[in-house]
């Protein structure tokens, strides 16, 4: 398989958040300003591709030989939990600023369901260790691309007079969706 | 201890965790194509949380609080991991519909948001009733939901047709982006009639 191809259907063609629901709650929650959505893009493209990477390890090392796969959601969640741990340590000693401005959101990373998503499926689709790293990463990317660029709109709405009953998520919402049909057009480009 | 019915009424309507919480929207949106999925993942998140909640209530005290959320995050991952079990044996063409989202139950907020701010915090009994509210709560708005994209998109209700075949149906509306429309549209219908109550 073409690992390039892999990653670009990630980033567009199967985008985690516009075509597989996952990772809304990040996806609308830190997405008001582009400058903290590129932040938890940024973070989200570290933390799973190393947890596509570690996931892969614990499932391939620990998980089969032991004959325990039917454990695989406690393990990933496990390492996962663990890894974002690590994540905020390092930015709170290497970026304070990062930190200060992702706040409540990097612990939710652990709720990211994109996150362990990326391990499960990796799992499901019997890909092999470099394969389920790219996905991870190409995944993250998509993820990254599209919180940027629904903050960016994000914030010209904000300057706008909009119905009062829209405020606020149903708008968000709305421009989600508008945002999945443009999506739609990458749609059978790459077929895996 | 909380009256059961005060609990109940807070998880379905006051603090519904969809329309007015805005949390657990990954399975909301994903897999709300037709009722039925809906109203499947809505009790089987209904039934971990409630588990789940009982037996963090029990733990509270046993649990030390600096390690609670790995902790939670355990046990709740217990659950899914014998409620998929459940679904693979007794209802395997639900287990394939729903597919991926099943595992990912152990992210859904909602069950990590009742565990800390309820279930840590209140006896077994007060904990199971908020887990049937807030469970309930979130079944019927993934019900509705369901409901609304599956007439709209594919002219059925629960795979029983009733538009007329002449009638176009709005393909898009069972696609990803009519999940986006739909919750949209509906809490901005709750907005306006709130706004409407309050004036």
């Amino acid at each position: 398989m073409n690992l390039i191809l892999l990653i670009l259907a990630g980033i567009f063609v199967n985008n985690y958040v516009l075509s597989q629901f996952l990772g809304i709650c990040p996806f609308l929650g830190v997405s008001r300003k582009v400058e903290t959505a590129a932040g938890m893009g940024m973070a989200v493209i570290f933390v799973m591709s190393l947890a596509a990477a570690v996931a892969w390890l614990v499932y391939a090392l620990i998980l089969v030989p032991l004959h325990i796969t039917y454990l695989y959601n406690i393990a990933f969640i496990l390492v996962i939990a663990s890894l974002v741990q690590f994540v905020e340590m390092f930015l709170k000693k290497a970026a304070p600023a990062l930190y200060q401005a992702l706040g409540v959101f990097l612990p939710l990373i652990t709720t990211n369901c994109a996150v362990l998503g990326v391990a499960v499926l990796n799992m499901q689709k019997g890909y092999n260790f470099i394969e389920a790293v790219l996905n991870g990463f190409g995944g993250a990317t998509g993820f990254a691309l599209a919180i940027v660029l629904f903050a960016g709109i994000r914030e010209r709405i904000a300057d706008n007079d909009t119905p009062k009953a829209f405020d606020g998520f149903p708008l968000a919402l709305l421009t989600a969706g508008l945002m999945s049909i443009a999506f739609l057009g990458f749609s059978g480009l790459i077929k895996l | 201890m909380a009256n059961p019915l005060k609990l109940l009424k807070n998880g379905i309507i006051d603090e519904n965790p969809t329309f007015v919480q805005v949390i657990g929207m990954c399975p909301t949106l994903a897999v709300t194509s037709s009722a039925i999925n809906g109203i499947g993942m809505g009790l089987s998140t209904a039934a971990v949380l409630i588990c789940a909640n009982l037996f963090i209530s029990l733990l509270r005290k046993v649990i030390p609080d600096k390690v609670r959320i790995p902790c939670f995050i355990v046990v709740i991952a217990t659950f899914v991991t014998v409620i998929e079990f459940m679904l693979k044996a007794y209802l395997p063409a639900l287990n394939a519909s729903l597919g991926l989202y099943i595992p990912l139950i152990v992210v859904n907020c909602l069950i990590l948001a009742r565990a800390e701010a309820f279930a840590s915090k209140n006896g077994p009994i007060s904990a199971i009733f908020d887990g049937i509210g807030m469970g309930l709560g979130f079944t019927i708005a993934l019900g509705v939901l369901g409901l609304v994209r599956e007439f709209i998109g594919a002219g059925t209700l629960f795979d029983i047709t009733v538009l007329p075949a002449a009638f176009p149906r709005t393909l898009l509306f069972v696609m990803a982006p009519g999940a986006f429309f739909t919750l949209g549209c509906l809490m901005a219908a709750l907005n306006y009639f709130r706004n409407k109550k309050k004036a």
